[in-house]
Parts: structure tokens; C-alpha cells; sequence
């Protein structure tokens, strides 16, 4: 018994290293898009254009956690700007290897519409961001490989390769900065078709939110275009209690203030 | 002024009181719009002589407030018409929300949405501004709010929305000094519009099922557009135009199939007032049955398809009660609509289409649009209204009244 527990002290770290890509990247989904089992944050996102001009999306973004890691997420989004869109709300489930259920509540004409929509490529609310930069990509969509480890600005990383295994998505491969301790991703670049340089994402600030490490600050570039969008997280909180009750048409048409604050 | 100024008095005191109710502040915001729309005619003048569908001047005030259970919101319009109507004010919306764990209320003018069609509606049995429609206006317009209190109730089964209305309010149909309606009786200038005396009352119930979202929806009330009655049929010598008794019971589901949603909804049109059909100025008793179909086939744009049907029940006693010399409508009238939408320069430019047909008396009504958000707080629309078909029909009626528009709108 002795024996086996020195066995294992010894190999402990080389199990760490012996991570495959494919499980860097479920720990980054899970420190990244799943901790705590609620999260509640103000969203302000500023879609800034190559000559400067800046237009701001404001939000409230309310997450549940309905299963374990990598299962059923739900999401509740209230737009405080534009002015135009302002008591728009906007409801995902989203799903494990299925296409997400959706609906968009139109406050000009009280109507809740169901929509559909394509994730893996269109833009959020108009940001460099799409769906899925937002609510996480499958898993199980690329292969994953272990490029490389490095220092980046002083914290140690996986650098992950992923490739899509089908040819639907928005970028032709991508790498991404996992930080060995926190397993968040501090920095990506996708690469297009042709293999050159397409977006750069970049974790600029992170914050410990209730024992949980926090993407509190981060941008997206389209480095073809020039575009790019700042993204920061006010009053961000975990484990709020959030009821099931709130991802519902009811409150799609009457956001509580409770949640949207 | 006139109608804006009860919706303040009620804004006041529901401030007044909401900080009456406790130490808790009432969390007030306000916000509105400056607001230009001009719609002028490419197919010819207006019956009244002018070239405009539309030219006018809005401003829109929005106050919204609320404290512990408690919210209310007022959306009060001023607007100054260069076509005739000079200076208005409108109370749009003004309610009072009380919200509890497992029910809520709203009390007060209020829009109500129901049913799944875009811009064909079945179970959507409340008023509209068809002449907002026709005219350019902006797609908020073409609702018009209800005095109502609605209940919500949300055991866990299913929720339930009851929406009583005291007094009745009908739809706005287009004017007949702007738009060349379809009139049986031109000569007739003695006319009266006779409102229902009573309230109407609405039902609906929602849940989930295996992924669908499916509703039931009852309605007692009148039939929202007026029908015309002649005082006798050999020279008449006045009209009247009343809102016959209708109820309306009906169905809808929705979800997601392949790559994009469907969306199934039926309706029963009960004519009370004319349950036999031998009433000609009275619609008959209908049913009616939509299917859509909407998916995002490219990125950034969007394709939605509808099929839309109206059966008439008693065709035979409608066609031998209907007097010699007026059109006939179908036993059956099948609809086809478009919508097509794309997004571009970040989703601040919207290019879209919205195309209707009808098969039966090639009825066709074709909006284009481009929207441009100059900056988050300006905007702009650019469109048009073409309607075709024959000169009875809903949009052939309208055919010499194309119509291009342009809506400016500063938000704050």
C-alpha cells in the first residue's frame, strides 16, 4: 500500500503533463463556460471600428448550469443599449451536440418569436464574437492537439491546435493559450482557410470571483478587418440562486428586476 | 393633449404612491425619440388630392419605474401631421405591473401580441393600425394597445394569460381620404359607426411539450375591422358601420425541425352574430390554418416562409344571400408570404423583404426595407409599399396607392 501511494506522489505531476489536448480543452470549458452553478454578470461590449468609431451593446447575461459540466445550458439576456433594443430579451438552452432552442422577445410588439439560427458562425449582436465564442463550441466538433507548452507573459500554458472536423465552422484551425493553473484560454488566434491570421482573442483581465478564476475583461480582433470588440464584465457573481423558473416566456416579457439589474 | 393628460395624472399618482409605499426609492429611468416619417406616392394622387401617405413629426416620452413588486410604465406620443390632422397626442401604452412568485397583473392600455404568423394573423386578435401598415410607419405602429387588466397565473402544468377588456377598441383601417378603398356604395355619404356596448375577454394557455411551444387561445368579443349595413337594399339611404360578434377559438405549436423552426397555428373564426351565414354584411364563420417555416440558410440572413389559408363555412348561404352586383369572396383563400432578411456592416445595416400572395384574386402586397443605425442613437428606414391585385381585394384595392418611405428616428 506504501508503495503504491509513493508510486503515485511520483507519478502525480507526469499525470498532469500527460493531459491529452482533447482534455485541456473540456477543463478550459469547464473553468471557462461552466463554473458555479448559476452566473450572473453586466455585459458591456464595445464593437469598435478600424477608424475608431465605437458603437456599445449593454446587457445583463444570466447563466444556469442544468447538468454537470459540458451538459444543458441555460442563458437569459436583457439589453439595456442600444436604445433601440432596449427591453429586448433574449433566452438560449443550449445543448450538448445539438442545435440550441432560441427565442427573442420584441418589446415594440410584445411578441415572443422562436428563431433559428446558425451558431457557429454569426456574429453576436454584431461583435467580432460569434455564438459560440460566447457560449462555447463542442468539444467533440475539432480534434485537439497539444502544439506546445510556453510562458505567456509570465504564465505557464498548454498551447492547444484545434481543427474542426467539419467544414462549417467560422475559422479553419485555431490556437489557444490555456494557462496550466487556471485553465482558462488567455489568448487565441484562428486562422482562416488560406491559413492566415483571422481573429485574436486575448484575455486582458482576470479576477478571482468567489473562488473562481474570472474573464472579467476581454477582446476580440478581426485582424483582416480592423474590428474589434472590448468586452467587460461588471458585478460578476456566481451561485445567486438563480431559479429555473426565470428562463421562461413569462419573464422573456417581463424581465424580473431581481435579474436584470 | 387631451388624451396624454389622464396617462400623466395616472403616472403621478402612481409615482406619488409608489414612494408612499415604503423607504424604498422607486428606480425611475426615462427615455424617447425625435422622430421623422414621410411617405409620398409613386403610382398617383390620394383620393383627397395630395401626394403624401404620411408626413409628420413625432416625439415619443417613455417613463418606466418600479418598486419591490410593483412597476409602471407610460409611452406617451406627440405628433404634428401636415396632411390634414394638425397636432395630436396619444397615450400608446400606461400600465401598472404587481408581480408575485406564481401570478402577476397589468392593468392599464397595453399591446398585446398573440399567435405565431408575421403579418397574417389568426389568433392575434387584437387591435391594429392597418393605415400604419400601409403608410410607413415603423412596425410598432402597427399594433395599437388595449385598456385591459391581464391575469397571469404559472402553476407548473402550464401558464395562463386572461386578458379582460372593459370596453372594446377596434383596428384602424386606412383612411379613406389617403388610400382608394373598396367602397360597394360610393354615393352613400350618411354614414355612423355604432361601437359595441360591451367588453371582450381573451384566454390563453401556453406550455412546453416534448420541446414545442404550444398554446390554446380563446376570444369573445367583436370583430375588429367594421362591416357596413345599408338600411334597406332598394335605395338606401344611410349606412352603418358596426363591429359584428365574434369568437375565436384556436391552436398553435412551435419548434425547432431540421434546421429551423416551424410554426403551426389553427383558428375557428365563430361568427355569433351570423352563425347560419345568410347574412351577407356580416363575415361568415371561418377557418383558419397557417404554416411557416423559418431558418438562417447563409450567415447573417435569415428566410421565413408562411402558407396561409381561410376557409369560408357556409359559402353556399353567403352566395345565395349576397345580392346581385357585389363581389364574391372565395369559399377558400390560400396566402403565401416571404420574408427575407440580411444583416451587414456589424447588424447595422438590414436589407429585408416581406412579399404576400394571394393565389385566389392575386392580392399581392411587396415591402422592401433598408435600415441603417447611423450611430446608437440614430437611425434611419428606407422602404417601400407596392400592393396589386384585384380591386376588391385587401392590397388590390390599394394598387394606386404605392408608396415610398423614409422614417429618421433619434433615440435618447
Amino acid at each position: 500500500m506504501k508503495r503504491l501511494l509513493v508510486a503515485m506522489t511520483v507519478l502525480l505531476p507526469f499525470a498532469a503533463f500527460a493531459l491529452t489536448g482533447e482534455e485541456v480543452m473540456k477543463k478550459s470549458q469547464a473553468s471557462f463556460l461552466y463554473p458555479g452553478k448559476d452566473f450572473k454578470a453586466r455585459v458591456v461590449m464595445k464593437l469598435i471600428a478600424r477608424d475608431g468609431q465605437e458603437r456599445v451593446r449593454e446587457m445583463t447575461m444570466l447563466r444556469k448550469n442544468m447538468g454537470e459540466v459540458g451538459g444543458e445550458q441555460k442563458y437569459f439576456m436583457y439589453f439595456f443599449q442600444p436604445a433601440d433594443v432596449k427591453d429586448m430579451s433574449f433566452m438560449t438552452y443550449k445543448y450538448p451536440a445539438r442545435d440550441d432552442d432560441r427565442w427573442l422577445f420584441i418589446p415594440a410588439i410584445n411578441m415572443v418569436k422562436r428563431i433559428a439560427a446558425q451558431d457557429k458562425r454569426s456574429s453576436f449582436v454584431g461583435s467580432d464574437f460569434t455564438y459560440e465564442d460566447v457560449s462555447g463550441r463542442d468539444i467533440e466538433d475539432d480534434g485537439h492537439a497539444i502544439e506546445r507548452e510556453e510562458k505567456l507573459a509570465g504564465t505557464d500554458c498548454f498551447v492547444v491546435k484545434s481543427t474542426p472536423r467539419a467544414a462549417d465552422a467560422d475559422f479553419a484551425h485555431k490556437l489557444t493559450w490555456v494557462g496550466k493553473e487556471s485553465f482558462l484560454p488567455l489568448k487565441e488566434e484562428q486562422y482562416d482557410r488560406k491559413g492566415a491570421p483571422y481573429k485574436l482573442f486575448t484575455a486582458e483581465e482576470i479576477r478571482e470571483i468567489k473562488g473562481f478564476p474570472t474573464v472579467v475583461r476581454r477582446v476580440m480582433k478581426n485582424l483582416q478587418t480592423g474590428h474589434r470588440t472590448e468586452v467587460s464584465y461588471l458585478k460578476a457573481d456566481y451561485n445567486l440562486g438563480i431559479e429555473d423558473s426565470l428562463f421562461s416566456e413569462r419573464f422573456l416579457r417581463q424581465a424580473p428586476r431581481k435579474w436584470v439589474d | 393633449m387631451r388624451r396624454l393628460a389622464p396617462g400623466l395624472r395616472g403616472m403621478a399618482l402612481g409615482i406619488l404612491s409608489c414612494g408612499a409605499a415604503g423607504p424604498v426609492a422607486a428606480d425611475v429611468t426615462l427615455a424617447g425619440f425625435l422622430q421623422q416619417n414621410t411617405a409620398f406616392n409613386t403610382a398617383g394622387a390620394n383620393p383627397d388630392g395630395r401626394n403624401h401617405k404620411w408626413l409628420e413629426e413625432r416625439a415619443q416620452l417613455r417613463l418606466d419605474g418600479s418598486t419591490g413588486a410593483w412597476r409602471f410604465m407610460a409611452k406617451g406620443d406627440v405628433a404634428h401631421d401636415h396632411l390634414g390632422r394638425g397636432s395630436r397626442s396619444e397615450l400608446r401604452e400606461g400600465y401598472v405591473d404587481y408581480t408575485e412568485v406564481g401570478w402577476d397583473v397589468r392593468a392599464g392600455r397595453q399591446v398585446l401580441t398573440w399567435g405565431l404568423g408575421d403579418i397574417v394573423f389568426l389568433n392575434d386578435v387584437w387591435p391594429k393600425d392597418y393605415e400604419a401598415l400601409f403608410a410607413g410607419r415603423p412596425l410598432e405602429y402597427l399594433k395599437r394597445g388595449i385598456d385591459a387588466v391581464k391575469f397571469g397565473v404559472y402553476p407548473a402544468f402550464a401558464s395562463f394569460e386572461l386578458v379582460l377588456a372593459p370596453s372594446f377598441r377596434a383596428s384602424r383601417v386606412p383612411d379613406a381620404g389617403r388610400f382608394h378603398l373598396f367602397d360597394p356604395m360610393p354615393g352613400l355619404v350618411d354614414r355612423r359607426t355604432v361601437e359595441p356596448d360591451q367588453g371582450e375577454a381573451g384566454l390563453r394557455i401556453y406550455r412546453d411539450m416534448a420541446g414545442y411551444d404550444v398554446a390554446l387561445y380563446l376570444y369573445r368579443g367583436f370583430q375588429r375591422t367594421p362591416s357596413m349595413r345599408p338600411d334597406r337594399m332598394t335605395a338606401p339611404a344611410r349606412i352603418t358601420l358596426f363591429h359584428p360578434k365574434l369568437a375565436v377559438y384556436g391552436a398553435s405549436a412551435s419548434g425547432r425541425a431540421g434546421e429551423g423552426v416551424v410554426s403551426l397555428e389553427l383558428a375557428y373564426y365563430d361568427s355569433r352574430r351570423d352563425r347560419s351565414g345568410t347574412d351577407f354584411t356580416v363575415p361568415n364563420s371561418q377557418t383558419r390554418f397557417l404554416a411557416g417555416y423559418q431558418w438562417q440558410p447563409w450567415e447573417e440572413g435569415s428566410l421565413g416562409l408562411q402558407y396561409y389559408v381561410e376557409y369560408m363555412h357556409d359559402h353556399g348561404a353567403y352566395r345565395a344571400a349576397l345580392p346581385a352586383g357585389l363581389p364574391m369572396e372565395k369559399r377558400r383563400a390560400d396566402t403565401f408570404t416571404v420574408r427575407a432578411t440580411q444583416l451587414f456592416l456589424h447588424q447595422t445595416l438590414r436589407l429585408s423583404l416581406y412579399a404576400a400572395h394571394n393565389a385566389g384574386n392575386r392580392d399581392r402586397f411587396i415591402n422592401p426595407e433598408l435600415r441603417y443605425a447611423i450611430s446608437d442613437r440614430v437611425w434611419v428606414a428606407l422602404g417601400a409599399n407596392f400592393f396589386g391585385g384585384r380591386r376588391t381585394g385587401q392590397f388590390g384595392q390599394l394598387a394606386r396607392d404605392d408608396n415610398v418611405y423614409l422614417q429618421t428616428r433619434y433615440e435618447f
